[in-house]
């Protein structure tokens, strides 16, 4: 057995079941992209159930689609979208030894991040004030039957799930910005960045197909 | 297979006694601990689920259900379900033999995530006992399938606690699930390609393909209910437009897919005993290594068939019927495959082998009943009668126990150093054999007679293969009890194991029994086929 000196292990985050820092790096890229596969599955049972009752009932989704701030919505994917491409910027210069230039990306990711959850608030505070949340004095206006309570249920529910996943990837990219600040990783070690980025990409990508599902519902 | 100098037994640093505090246990990152402490916490869950059945059978002595009431009853055979599907099926293999030998078979020092090992461990445990704090509280009633609109509307037991348990306890077999796909992508030792693995590795990484990809949609399903059930949202109540039939797809989507999470680890299990104890290279192994993988794949596109009387579209019902016809296939690839490794083998019947062979008997059985329940004529007679009962009962029990005992005994040296006494372990394996099927062979019978399943009383000419079912019940339950008390007694008192004692190929028979904490005193390399007993020396004793 090779015997590693710990100090060394630390210096280059090569944990002890791994061979080389190349083998730790395929473990964790292929690690996280079948946790992703477990989150996809997890929104496509929300996706395929939504999608179903759609079919079901397309005219109250529409009527239910309108009650909802397409602004906002269209706001927060530019939003989510730029600080995807800040967590790309991050990755890039720790790829490059640029530590300084890390950081300050990750946390201008994480603070767009906080920029998305506070606009998500205002609109799930309007949608309140509108008597939008199916559990609590539920009067939307206009026609108001069955089915549209339910896509609304979907709406929270999807939009909730994501928020929550938005929230963790915040914390994450926060952490590794501050690891990162300490001069943790440099060229050779930033096995962390990428798995935080590919998370954080991922969490934009269900946004963007959340969009369309609830906010685009009805052309024009 | 290796060019490793033999190695001694019984070392005195092995993992066992590296360190005896209490906190060594719980704080372990080491996967050979970590399938220890699932081994203890499944077991309990076995006697628990064991003990719901008991109860059953005991009440079904007579027609009118003497001993418990009918709400009661309901409980119980939901306690019965959830505890045996989710806290000791899905796990067992997987997490107890597959955490202690998937990196010993590889020639890794551990699996890739040992952190988030430790961590499945603890999301079990934490399930495990929320959904026993449900059951301890007053119970569930609804059968563990939790279909909608009685789960969401109507049940008033602890419908939230149980399914918030088996979320938790989903979450763990996903890390395991991911923890194996990666450690078997990345971590194979020099010359281990993907042709020489052994085939349990195939089999588990199909298994882990499944835990990945269906196990999410049941705790979003869940979920979905659970919230359903809080606030009366509708999602699944007809009244609000709701389909309680989308929750059946969501549910059996995770569910007919679990089935084979439930099968197929055991399915590599005998691969590896039939091999080993007919000293001959495996027949086929491409087939039996790609036939887990159909497994997996076709497994995905059969959920329907639990459907059939349910409101499904008939055209529907077609393709679901001739997907569940396909899945049969690569099932029968791997018996047909087994029986030709037996084939002029010098066969030896110790323990692991007698539960390999009984295994391949009963699956057997209890595939072909699944292709009577198919078929969508024969479906509608049978359909929620014992008959159901009696098919997955074979697959399950007949089938994964059986696979899970030969595994536990066959890897019982390696894991403990000690050896099992033998001629118990025969006794027990065929108290087992006679007692399973005793127990579950006049089910087919009443089932096809018509008697429904999950009533607490039933018609009076039932009565007789009733009392033949509960009579088998006890001697199954003197077949489990018999491998607690000699396993536990060997921990003690067993002969110290060598470290190969079959006489068998794999990497994890090159280390010590018990192995060091990691697992090789140098990494192996592997020159050559899994299975290669042709080229192996006659052991002068075993």
């Amino acid at each position: 057995m090779r015997v590693k000196n710990t100090a060394i292990e630390w210096e280059t985050g090569l944990a002890q079941q791994f061979d080389d820092l190349p083998q730790q790096h395929e473990a964790a890229t292929l690690g996280m992209w079948v946790f992703l596969a477990t989150e996809i599955l997890m929104f496509g049972g929300l996706f395929t159930a939504f999608t179903a009752y759609r079919a079901t009932y397309p005219h109250a989704f529409e009527v239910g689609s309108e009650h909802l701030y397409r602004w906002i919505g269209v706001g927060n994917t530019a939003v989510l979208l730029l600080s995807s491409l800040f967590v790309a910027l991050a990755v890039h210069a720790i790829k490059h030894g640029d530590n300084r230039a890390c950081t300050r990306d990750l946390v201008v990711a994480a603070a767009l991040g906080v920029v998305f959850l506070g606009l998500k608030s205002i609109e799930y505070t309007l949608d309140i004030r509108e008597g939008l949340l199916p559990w609590y004095h539920f009067h939307p206006e206009g026609a108001n039957d069955a089915a549209t309570k339910l896509f609304l249920v979907f709406y929270w529910f999807m939009t909730g799930l994501h928020a929550v996943h938005v929230t963790i990837g915040i914390v994450l990219l926060l952490f590794f910005a501050a690891l990162c600040r300490r001069g943790e990783y440099d060229t050779e070690w930033h096995n962390p960045i990428e798995m935080v980025g590919l998370y954080w990409h991922f969490v934009d990508i269900v946004w963007i197909f959340l969009l369309p599902t609830l906010y685009l519902i009805k052309p024009g | 297979m290796t060019t490793l100098p033999a190695p001694l037994s019984g070392s005195e640093h092995n993992y066992l006694s590296r360190d005896y505090h209490v906190l060594s246990w719980l704080l372990t990152k080491d996967h050979k601990r970590i399938g220890i402490l699932y081994l203890v916490t499944i077991t309990a869950f076995f006697l628990l689920g064991g003990l719901a059945a008991t109860l059953m059978r005991l009440n079904l002595l007579t027609p009118n259900g003497w001993l418990v009431e009918g709400a009661t009853y309901n409980k119980l055979f939901t306690m019965h379900g959830v505890i045996m599907v989710w806290f000791f099926l899905v796990p067992a293999v997987p997490a107890v033999i597959g955490n202690f030998i998937v990196p010993l078979m590889i020639g890794a020092r551990d699996v890739a995530f040992p952190r988030l090992n430790l961590l499945s461990w603890y999301l079990f445990t934490i399930g495990g006992i929320v959904a026993l704090t449900a059951m301890v509280r007053g119970g569930v009633d609804t059968g563990w399938t939790f279909y909608t609109p009685y789960s969401t509307g109507y049940a008033n037991t602890y419908v939230f606690l149980t399914a918030t348990g088996i979320m938790i306890s989903g979450f763990s077999s996903i890390l395991t699930g991911l923890n194996f796909i990666v450690t078997i992508h990345t971590m194979r030792c020099p010359g281990l390609t993907w042709f020489r693995l052994p085939l349990f590795l195939w089999s588990l990484y199909a298994t882990s393909i499944i835990m990945v990809l269906a196990t999410p949609v049941l705790a979003i399903t869940l979920a979905l209910v659970a919230a359903e059930r809080m606030l009366g949202l509708g999602i699944f109540d007809p009244a609000a437009g709701g389909d309680p039939v989308l929750f059946q797809h969501l549910f059996w989507f995770y569910s007919h897919p679990a089935v084979y999470i439930m099968i197929l680890p055991g399915m590599g299990v005998v691969s590896e005993l039939i091999t080993c104890f007919s000293r001959k290279r495996v027949f086929g192994y491409s087939f039996i290594a790609f036939s887990s993988l159909a497994i997996a794949f076709f497994g995905f596109l059969v959920w329907g068939h639990h459907m059939f009387v349910a409101g499904e579209s008939t055209y529907i019902a077609f393709a679901f019927s001739l997907l569940s016809y396909i899945v049969a296939v690569p099932s029968a690839i791997k018996v047909f495959n087994w029986t030709a490794t037996l084939y002029k083998g010098s066969i030896s019947l110790e323990t692991p082998m007698l539960y390999a062979l009984g295994f391949i008997g009963l699956f057997t059985m209890g595939g072909l009943t699944g292709l009577f329940l198919a078929a969508l004529g024969m479906d509608v007679h049978v359909h929620d009668t014992y008959f159901v009962i009696a098919h997955f009962h074979y697959i399950m029990v007949g089938g994964m126990v059986m696979g899970y005992m030969g595994a536990l005994h066959f890897w019982w040296p390696k894991m403990t150093g000690r050896m099992y006494p033998e001629w118990w372990g025969r006794f027990s394996a065929f108290t087992i054999f006679i007692g399973f099927n005793l127990t579950f062979f006049p089910q087919f019978i009443l089932g096809y007679l018509g008697m429904p399943r999950r009533y607490h009383a039933y018609a009076p000419e039932f009565q007789t293969l009733n009392v033949m079912s509960t009579a088998g019940a006890s001697i199954l339950a003197v077949g489990y009890f018999l491998p607690l008390c000699y396993l536990i007694w060997s921990l003690r008192y067993g002969p110290l194991a060598k470290a190969n004692p079959w006489n068998a190929t794999g990497l994890e028979w090159q280390t010590t029994s018990p192995p060091p904490e990691h697992n090789f005193e140098s990494i192996p390399t592997v020159d050559q086929e899994a299975y290669a007993y042709h080229l192996m020396e006659v052991p002068d004793a075993r």
